[in-house]
């Protein structure tokens, strides 16, 4: 952990709905606590960080949710303005906005968007922030999108690289691929749950981002893991009781889930060892508290 | 009422959620379920969880659409009346297709296919993929062979991005805006209004005059197709209304899916498009019961008893949290069809799994009101 939280960005990705923003929370609350100006910014837009500090949605600005940790949501359209108006000054970037070619250039050009969010995102991430009356973040974490997108993302500056092969466009460009690609600076966790495909879907990224960014992942968090509550031999007790009642009817089939998850975590582990797990909290809805006791778990763990 | 009768008269059923529901297994199980009733039937995915596709005997699904292997269900104690057909769209290839088809002759379908532009532009223009789903739906629903078609639609961060599809790609290819590329002079002038030279060379600056100059290029080339391709794209987002097509919304329990799904149904409602039900996966189902500690103990001895007891109580209290998500659903759909799939004890990834699901969906008493 702390040579995961020594870096300057830790993108947080995976499958849709296995808990990504659980885990980018819990990792900023972690980093928080060790001291390190803390910033979790979410581009899939969802809103999904702001719930668990019950705040209002966050919106495109940088607000602070607890000491040390402080929140963004990007929005694609807002950064790509922001970042041509200030190539271009105020008055001009208005005109430039207001115009319909803007509006097809935005549209047309690849990769444009998630060339503008990611480049966001680097910016962040820098020791030194544009403005330089603010204060710099020592670690940003983002929230990535569900995996084929996230893997987009990463590789837009390269997308885009190769299309503007001059300009300052394509100087940026290289320059956030130099930095997503550079494993002292920048640092991939990929989030799985202990099923089927989302097993299959994390080895596929791991191999995917490895081929095609030469990026290495730099830890597999699997969450939602049911404990072992019960043994096969009290399982076996359970079966062998006369009747319909609900309770045993529950015990067993969360035996039989967790035994299920067990089977594709022992399958992720054959390729991804140092895998780390998180519990599943029996909560239907994750407070503040419950993100304080996986980031607890998850320092313990990357450790 | 089953979801079979839910779906009867209809010929497209589009399945829409967000991401991580199950929405490619509910799009699979309904449509194995009716094809095992008698029909012909073929299931577009485009986000296949490789497994599925294997346990479906199609190893490689590709752009074209393939017969599932009869055998796989009989294995499976299955009775297939009808024809399982699926396949996994490829966003870029019918991107290919469309140009194939549109363009007047060789040398401009070339330009076009060899553009560096073009050849990012699957990626690149925001709900490409969303629409080349339903320019191949629309294809398949014109050639008239199946008496179904079932589209899971691709995992947008936004359900909503999916409906809007088409009306951005005929805006998109608006021919009277394209103009401007064609002839950046004073037309373009003229249709933008003032500022666009300004605009014009400020973007030139910023990124190169490489990317503009192909920009140019590629709207050069794509110019002449644009109508037919916008006028397509018309009706394909008309083929979204029709009498015989159908939205199924395809959810979870959790808060921030009912959330969109909530959304996703006044969106449609809006947009008077036609609305079938509410699939809602997952669920924790907990009966209602007295504290049974005692009972558990005195069955199972002191350990296990109490193990059992607490693992009821926190079952319980998830069932509780699903219920009242649900009912939070079903007060948008204002008695709309609502069916709810149990969480079930394998996850599901093959022709068994899918039958485990169709038991639910496929019962004679699935269709609640919401």
């Amino acid at each position: 952990m702390p040579a995961l939280l020594d870096k300057r960005l830790i993108v947080v990705t995976g499958k849709g709905g296995v808990g990504k923003t659980t885990v980018a929370v819990a990792l900023g609350l972690a980093a928080a606590r060790a001291g390190k100006r803390t910033m979790v910014a979410e581009v899939a837009q969802q809103e999904r960080m702001s719930r668990a500090f019950r705040r209002e949605g966050l919106g495109y600005s940088e607000a602070e949710l607890a000491d040390n940790l402080f929140g963004m949501s990007i929005d694609p359209e807002r950064a790509l303005k922001e970042y041509l108006g200030q190539q271009v000054g105020g008055a001009l970037g208005s005109v430039l906005f207001n115009n319909r070619i803007f509006e097809y250039f935005a549209a047309a050009a690849p990769g444009v968007r998630e060339l503008a969010t990611v480049g966001k995102v680097w910016e962040l991430a820098q020791p030194q922030r544009r403005d330089s009356r603010t204060r710099p973040y020592d670690l940003v974490i983002m929230d990535a999108p569900a995996s084929g997108n996230g893997l987009a993302l990463l590789r837009s500056p390269r997308t885009f690289g190769d299309i503007a092969r001059v300009g300052p466009i394509r100087r940026r460009a290289d320059m956030i691929h130099e930095f997503l690609t550079d494993a002292r600076r920048t640092a991939l966790v990929a989030v799985a749950l202990p099923q089927e495909m989302p097993v299959n879907e994390t080895l596929e990224f791991r191999e995917k981002l490895r081929a095609e960014m030469g990026m290495k992942t730099q830890a597999v968090v699997v969450n939602s893991v049911l404990p072992e509550r019960f043994s096969a031999d009290e399982a076996e007790r359970m079966e062998a009781v006369d009747g319909d009642e609900p309770a045993l009817r529950a015990a067993l089939s969360e035996y039989r889930r967790a035994k299920g998850q067990r089977t594709q975590l022992r399958r992720l582990k054959k390729e991804v060892p140092d895998a780390v797990t998180l519990p599943y909290l029996f909560e239907p809805e994750l407070r503040l508290e419950d993100f304080e006791k996986l980031s607890a778990e998850l320092e313990r763990k990357l450790a | 009422m089953s979801i079979h009768e839910l779906l009867e008269g209809k010929r497209i059923v589009i399945c829409a959620g967000a991401g991580g529901v199950g929405k490619t297994t509910t799009s699979a199980a309904i449509a194995m379920g009716m094809a095992a009733r008698g029909l012909k039937v073929a299931v577009l995915t485009i986000d296949p969880a490789k497994r599925l596709a294997n346990s479906l005997g199609l190893p490689e699904l590709g752009n074209e659409e393939r017969m599932v292997d009869p055998e796989r269900f009989a294995e499976a104690g299955l009775e297939m009346r009808g024809e399982l057909w699926a396949m996994m769209l490829d966003a870029k290839r019918t991107w290919d297709e469309v140009i194939e088809r549109h363009a007047s002759d060789d040398k401009t379908r070339d330009a076009v296919l060899n553009n560096r532009i073009y050849q990012e532009l699957s990626n690149a223009v925001a709900g490409s993929t969303e629409y080349m789903a339903m320019e191949k739906l629309y294809e398949l629903h014109h050639e008239g062979r199946y008496d179904l078609l079932v589209l899971d639609t691709p995992p947008t961060r936004n359900a909503l991005d999916f409906l809007d599809a088409p009306e951005r790609l005929s805006r998109f290819v608006d021919s009277k805006s394209l103009q401007f590329f064609l002839k950046p002079g004073r037309l373009g002038l003229k249709v933008f209004g003032r500022g666009s030279g300004i605009v014009f060379s400020v973007l030139k600056r910023v990124t190169g005059v490489d990317l503009l100059s192909d920009l140019s290029e590629f709207f050069q080339s794509f110019g002449d197709m644009a109508s037919g391709i916008g006028e397509r794209a018309e009706r394909v987002g008309e083929l979204l209304g029709a009498r015989e097509s159908t939205f199924l919304l395809v959810t979870s329990p959790q808060r921030d899916a009912i959330d969109e799904s909530i959304f996703f149904r006044r969106r449609l409602r809006e947009s008077r498009l036609p609305f079938g039900g509410a699939v809602v996966n997952r669920v924790n189902e907990g009966a209602a019961g007295d504290d049974v500690e005692d009972d558990l103990t005195a069955l199972l001895g002191d350990k296990l008893g109490r193990k059992v007891a607490r693992n009821f109580e926190d079952s319980r209290r998830l069932a509780e949290h699903d219920v009242a998500q649900i009912a939070r659903l079903a007060r948008e759909l204002r008695g709309e069809p609502l069916i709810t799939v149990p969480l079930l004890d394998d996850d599901v990834h093959d022709v068994d799994g899918l039958a485990a699901i169709n038991e639910h969906l496929f019962a004679a008493d699935a269709v609640a009101a919401g």
